[in-house]
This record gives C-alpha cells, structure tokens and sequence, in this order.
C-alpha cells in the first residue's frame, strides 16, 4: 500500500561541509543517510528521520541540520497535522498506534504555576557552601511513636525496614528490554556512586547487575518476568507494580524480536516469544488481594526490607492508596499522566490518567486526615524535569520523586518518542547488541551522577533559601510554595496560596 | 477564622512572625526568689522588643493550693465572665476565685478584666479522659474556642503566667510581680512583625504546667503544624510558639518522652554526627529523626521549656539566635544577652555558649538529685 504520509522533518546536509565520512549513514539506525554511488553523494531518506540528532551530534564537520517539514496543511485547529497523519497512519496498518517517551500535549503543568519561598529580613537564609545542608531520606513505614529507654537511650520500638537515599531523587522503573542492557547498568552504577536507588522494572535483573543489588529496587509486575527468590534477595526494596502513568490501566508488550538470548534468560520466558504483561495482576482483583502480595512478599523477603506498591495517578488516587498504605504497603508510588514509556498506544497515554501534582496533594492531605501518613513514604514520578520540580514536590509532600526521562536524557536521549521501534540510535531503548554498545556504562554513568550531582546542589540552595537545612522540614510544608495563575478549586486541591496572599 | 485568629493573626498570614528577647532564672535547690530581678535583666534587652508584648512565667506561686489546678483568666468582653464561672461550676470543684491583683503602670493600657481561679476536677472526669490532665486540656480548649473573648492563658498547678501588651517591666509592674515568689522564673519580651499584638499573643505560651518562650521564626512550621494537626492539635494562634508548645505535650506527655529526649527531636543531630557516633547511639538518633523528621524545628530558634521543676534551654542546630547560659552556686540562668544576667548576678560561676542544638537543663534537686546537665560542656567563658 502506498503510504499518504509525508515526512516529518527535512535533513539538510551542507555540501561545503560534508567530508564523505559516512559517519551518519553508520549512526542512523533508521536508514535515512546512504551513499548514492553514481553521484558519488551522501543523501537522506527524510521520511526515515524521527530528528533523534545523532548524526547532527556525531558529524565531525557539523555538515548536518534537522528541520521540522514545512509542508503545511490548510489551517484547522480541531484537524490539525498530527490528529491527520495518526488517521493516515491507522488506514494503513489497522492497529494501535504505538509510541514512546510521555505524554506530549498542553495539560497544564503544575509546577510552573508554583512558585518557592525564600527568607528576608525576620528569617536568616543559609548558604550550604558554609552550613550543613541535609537532604538523607529514608524511604520505609515509620511508627506513630517511638519508645526509648531514658536511662540508656536503648529504642525499644521495632521500626520496619527502611532504606536510606543520600538525595531524594531515584531512577524510574525501566526494564531490561525496554531499555539495553549497557542503560540499565548505566543507571545501577550512578545509583550507586551517588547513593540513591534505581528499579529493575518487570524485566527480571540480568547476572551481572546482581552486584548492584544494595542500589536496586526489584519490581513484581503483573508478568512476573524473572521474578524468582535470588531476585528478591539481591534488591533493597520491592515494589509491586500495579500501573503505570504512560498506561493506568493496560499491560505491557515486549515484541518477540527484543526477547535475545539474554533477554530469554534474564526474564525466564523463551528466547523470540512476546513477553506479555496482563492488564491487572491477575492474583489482585481487589485490596485484600494487594495486602495478601505484600505479605507474600515480605514472608519471601523475611521482612528485611520495604515493599512499595506503585499506580498510575488516576481519579481516585487518594482513596486508593489509603487503601495501599492499610493494606501494609511502607512506600507508595504514584505516577502521574506525564509519566514515560518504552511503548504504549499513543492514545491512552495522551488521555488517560491525572497530573502528578494534583494526584499528589490529594494523596498527602487523605493520608494525614486519616493520621496514616507516616506509615509509609510517598514517591512520585511523571514528568519531573529539574531540581526545581523535584523541590516543589517535596514542598507538596513527597518523600523522593522518581526520575526516567531525565535520566535517559543525561546518557544521550533527545525525547525523539520512537522508543518502540526498538532502534534507538542512543544505544537506550533497544535490545541490539551492536546499537547498545553505543553506552559505555562508565562514561554513561558519569553523566548520569553529574546530573543528580548539580541537582544536589541546587536543592540544597533552595531549601538554604528557605532557612531550611534538612529536608524533612521542607516536606509536606506547603507555607513554602505559592501559586500563579491557577483558579481558586485547583489552589484547593493542591493546598497551596495565591502568590501575594 | 476563629475570634482568637483574628485577634492574633488580623491579616491572616501564613503564621505571626515575631522575635525578641528571653530570660529564665532557676534556683535548682528550689528556694523561691521575688519577680524583681528577672524584672531587671529583661527590662536591660528592651531594645530587643517594641512594647506589643511581655509575659512571665513562674513557678511554685501558689503554695497554698498546690494541688489545684491555677486557671488564669482574661476577659476581653464582660459578659464572658458569668459563662465562664457557669462553666467552671459544672466541670469542676471550684476551689477559690479572685480578681488577679494589679496595679497602675506606665506604659501599660487598657487591660482586659482578669481574674484566677483555682479548681479540682474531683468526680468530673468521665473514662474517656486517661488522665486528669486529659480532661484538663480538653476544657480549657473548649473554653478557648466556645466562649467568645474569654482566653486562659494559664492552667498548670503551682505554677502562672502572666503577661500582656507593653513592655515586660511595665507589664510586670501591673502584676507585681514584686510581690511573688517562685523558684523558676522565664519571661519574655516582644517584637511582632505582622501582628498589632494583643493581651493573648503575647509569651509564655502555657499548657497544663508547661510554658513556652521563644525567640525566632521556625521556617518548619508549616510541616510541624500538619504533623501536629495528625494528632488532634489545632494551631489556632497560628504563632511558632504555640507548636513547639504542642510539641513538647504530644512528646512527653502523651509519648512518654524526657525532656533530653525531646530537645533530641526538636533539635536532631546532624547525619554526619551520627555517622561518628558508637553503633547504640547511631540507632537512637536515627530513629528519632526518621519517626519524628516532621518535628524538627528548623530556621532560628531559641526557647525556654519549662514545667514544674525543670527548666530547658534550646537552640536550632545551627544557632541562628542566641543563648547565653549560666551558673551561680545553685542558681542557672539562660538568656538572650549575657549582660542581663550579669547584671543581676555580676559574680558568676561560669558562663557560656551552648552549642547550636544542645540543650541546657536545669533540674530541681530534690526530684532527682540532678541539677544542671551538661556539666561541663561548650566553650566557658566565666
């Protein structure tokens, strides 16, 4: 079938510039650059481009550029390009439209309508270049009291285990599959110089990450892939996974084609077989069901570690994990409507699901009307972009957010969304041992922890601002943000002031 | 907004920011001493106020009704009065009742009606009350929030406070406090920056025998508060003072706390001395700082803690506003400035700086046999 698609995007390659090298046509994993022999010229196949830049990045003489197409279509605001070409799209193949990475359309985002405080006059600010500025979290069920001995300060109350992050950012479920192998290493090792957590995702933890396993969150997700008890051994927290912000409410699917050899083994599944993820977990149909998993868990795993359960952000949030904090959970997760993925149907992650900062500050507020908020710690992810974000989220009253995008952006991602196709030139998104070797986990991972390195101090300085110099004072202190130009039912549900008032 | 906000709080601001100066003196052999000398040493940091408030706070007043709970009472409209004695008649044993005495004095204005009554709680207590204290809590809070202009601002045993608008010598002239005597003195002198201040807002903040002084602006409030209000606390006067006050009742009182303790959470070491720390004491602090994180006070703070017998000084871990500690024979002072204590006591026995975060407890002797902790610490400058 003839395809009605035009391109996308318009290679433009300076012919003063272009040396022959042939670097891009070796970089492309789509096959958009080729050497047209008779005219003895490289040329571009512009409907292969999805403008990932890595040619524009690896050309030595900076020949290459990316333009968006300027093919325009007659102006119509309900019919405009993209709602167009997914119509074109479907008349051709007949399926799901797939894509990668978060959502992309305008839903407001919160976090540029909140503004932070700083001190003036009544309250000195604090500089942590010259005071100690702490941000150590520990993520675990906290008791509503303490006991201690007076005489010998011994503490007499068996608290549940609880894991400690030197900064409250941690890397987002990403599984072997969905992303290389060398990726996944990447995230173990910055994880670990900077002494926080990475997941494994649904993907099962491949034999050479095992050593990583103190900076490991091993998930539990509706496919059980790779799931075993060395598994659940080698992790410092388990997270049951019940949904996922790119997808509340749908499974996964690992085409066959990225089920290698040591895909095969590390998820248990046979090697080129789908890896399917049902829907629902199909041993949870309802919250005591969740509460028998969590126990399951916790008996496998001898309670020496935290077992987190982690949704989608979605209408009920806030009923829903009072029901996962009662149901024994000591963390929660909550992923918002901008939350990423390696693959969904575009059009359930471009409508279904909340914003991370509403489902957020409606999570908090139950939790503490219910005098349940401390036990468990509250992790949110979906969307967040710098240190500014993950500071307003604190402020809002998370524990520690989650990061997937960013990371994925510090190793050499440009958010291009074609993660689904497996090819990912980056070397990221794919299971192709030639593409991923593309990361080299040691430089990677310099990259990575350079990243949470200068967001380190940037919260400190924020919260020195605020003359605040732990983060435990700044969570949940929502005297601290102010909003700008949101209406007077969103400032309620975020719990947050008009700037001014 | 209740009356009590409006009064406290007219802008309705996030919380009242104030600062000033604050001074307690304790005679750890408990020997009671008169209001005069405290009087002298705030009235030398007047500076470090603006005349909207000053207040007292003294303990072992009141021998003759020991036992009984001391209600201090002001009345901002007269009618208040008959609701509140129809009120204290039903759920207590009123023991005695008279005007609070004062006396004309400079720079003090129109003061509200103010009177003391000394009460039992016999038979009044039900079995959803664990404790008379419980009961005693949870009355005076009904007469805060139901009767309109009447406020008890004290209600421990054996112990008073008293205070109002104007500058503490002046307001300690218009309760003579010259006339008393009590073996653990704390006062406080104002500096509201968003509030007119009125006879309530002004410090010792009291619950049952605690008091509270405080100087500083805790940027934790809006976390301490939500922590609080989890456990049946309402801030209603939307002042710092009145949440470190809770504070120290949910953690000694309902938690079992000592005071040590609590100066531990509100306070916490820092992580990377507790790093350094022998493995029993790791687990110590850190548990206190992962069950109690949302209690820490953070942003400049000094405070004076006291209840019957002891007296705690405290400062933020990093010592943003200042405390001056120091030792006569039994005699401990704490103060903002430590030339008000030396002019009161110019021979000292020792005079120094705590650290930031550590706290400086004096004890009665004869409760425990302990008297003032740390012994020897910080820098001594006598």
């Amino acid at each position: 079938m003839k395809s009605y698609l035009p391109a996308r995007f318009k290679v433009e390659r300076d012919e003063t510039r272009c040396i022959m090298c042939l670097s891009c046509v070796s970089q492309c994993s789509y096959d958009t650059h080729y050497l047209d022999e008779d005219e003895d010229k490289v040329k571009s196949r512009d409907e292969r481009c999805v403008n990932c830049h890595r040619c524009v990045v690896f050309c030595p003489t900076r020949a290459l550029s990316i333009r968006k197409n300027p093919l325009e279509y007659r102006e119509n605001y309900n019919w405009r390009p993209e709602y167009i070409e997914d119509v074109i799209r479907q008349a051709e193949s007949g399926g799901m439209l797939l894509t990668g990475m978060g959502n992309d359309k305008s839903y407001r985002i919160y976090w540029d309508h909140l503004v932070l405080n700083a001190s003036q006059v009544t309250n000195p600010s604090i500089d942590p270049l010259r005071e100690p500025m702490e941000l150590r979290t520990y993520i675990g069920a906290k008791p509503d009291r303490l006991e201690v001995d007076a005489k010998t300060l011994a503490v007499k109350t068996k608290i549940a285990p609880q894991v400690a992050i030197e900064l409250p950012v941690m890397f987002s479920a990403m599984s072997y599959g969905a992303i290389s192998l060398t990726a996944c290493e990447t995230l173990a090792r910055a994880a670990t110089e900077m002494g926080t957590l990475y997941n494994t995702g649904e993907g099962g933890l491949h034999r050479t990450l095992y050593k990583y396993g103190k900076n490991t969150i091993v998930q539990v997700a509706s496919g059980r892939f790779g799931v075993h008890s060395q598994y659940l051994d080698a992790g410092a927290m388990v997270e049951i996974k019940i949904g996922q912000g790119a997808k509340p409410g749908i499974g996964g699917h690992l085409p066959g084609e990225k089920v290698s050899a040591e895909v095969s083994m590390t998820r248990m599944i046979p090697q080129g077989t789908d890896a399917l993820s049902p829907a629902p977990q199909h041993d949870i149909y309802s919250i005591e069901d969740l509460s028998q998993l969590i126990f399951a868990l916790k008996e496998a795993t001898n309670y020496t570690k935290p077992v987190g359960v982690k949704i989608a952000a979605v209408h009920n949030a806030a009923a829903i994990a009072s029901g996962m904090v009662r149901a024994g959970a000591d963390y929660i997760v909550l992923d918002g409507i901008r939350g990423a993925t390696g693959a969904a149907p575009k059009i359930i992650r471009d409508n279904v699901g909340i914003p991370i900062e509403v489902a957020l500050a409606a999570v908090d507020t139950r939790l503490r009307q219910e005098g349940i908020r401390q036990r468990a710690s509250v992790v949110v992810a979906g969307g967040i972009r710098n240190s500014g974000d993950v500071t307003k989220a604190i402020a809002l009253g998370a524990d520690a957010v989650y990061i997937g995008t960013a990371a994925l952006i510090a190793m050499g991602c440009t958010v291009c969304q074609h993660c689904h196709t497996g090819k990912c030139p980056w070397g990221i998104a794919t299971t192709d041992p030639r593409l991923q070797k593309r990361i080299n986990p040691e430089i990677a991972a310099e990259r990575l922890a350079n990243l949470l390195r200068g967001w380190g101090h940037e919260i400190k300085d924020m919260l020195g601002g605020m003359g605040i110099n732990a983060v435990e004072s700044l969570r949940g202190n929502r005297l601290h943000l102010r909003a700008v130009g949101l209406t007077e039912a969103e400032m309620d549900v975020l719990g947050v002031k008009q700037a001014g008032a | 907004m209740t009356m009590w906000q409006r009064l406290n709080n007219p802008y309705d601001e996030d919380k009242v920011i104030d600062s000033c100066s604050i001074f307690g003196m304790m005679d750890t052999s408990g020997r009671r001493i008169t209001g005069v000398d405290i009087t002298k040493a705030i009235a030398n940091m007047h500076d470090r106020g603006n005349g909207l408030g000053g207040g007292f706070g003294v303990y072992g007043i009141y021998p003759d009704h020991k036992d009984d709970y001391a209600f201090h009472l002001m009345y901002l409209v007269p009618e208040a009065k008959e609701k509140v004695e129809a009120f204290l008649e039903s759920n207590f044993f009123l023991v005695h009742s008279e005007p609070i005495p004062t006396r004309k004095a400079q720079g003090i204005g129109t003061a509200p009606v103010l009177w003391r009554y000394f009460v039992r709680v016999d038979h009044h207590r039900d079995s959803t009350f664990a404790s008379e204290d419980d009961y005693v809590v949870d009355r005076v809070m009904r007469v805060n929030k139901d009767i309109d202009g009447a406020f008890v601002f004290s209600s421990g045993k054996d112990m008073g406070v008293f205070k109002g608008v104007g500058y503490p010598e002046d307001v300690s002239d218009f309760f003579r406090l010259d006339e008393y005597r009590g073996y653990l003195w704390t006062a406080h002198g104002r500096f509201p920056t968003n509030t007119p201040g009125w006879w309530g807002g002004a410090h010792p903040f009291s619950i049952l025998d605690w008091t509270v002084v405080h100087n500083g602006e805790i940027s934790s409030y809006g976390i301490n508060r939500r922590y609080l209000e989890m456990f049946g606390y309402h801030c209603t006067m939307q002042t710092d003072t009145e949440v470190v006050a809770y504070a120290v009742d949910l953690l000694v009182r309902r938690h079992g706390h000592p005071i040590e303790v609590v100066a531990d959470i509100l306070a916490p070491t820092l992580w990377s001395e507790i790093e350094r720390q022998p493995p029993g004491l790791q687990d110590y602090h850190r548990s206190l700082r992962q069950v109690y994180g949302s209690l820490l006070l953070n942003g400049p703070f000094t405070i004076i803690i006291a209840h019957q017998g002891e007296m705690i000084g405290l400062t933020d871990r990093i010592r943003l506003r200042p405390l001056t500690a120091a030792t006569k024979g039994d005699m401990l002072y704490l103060s903002s400035e430590e030339a008000s204590i030396r002019l009161i006591s110019p021979e000292l026995d020792r005079a120094w700086i705590p650290m930031g975060g550590e706290p400086i407890l004096g004890r009665l002797k004869a409760n425990t046999g302990a008297r003032v902790l740390p012994e020897a610490t910080s820098v001594s400058r006598a």
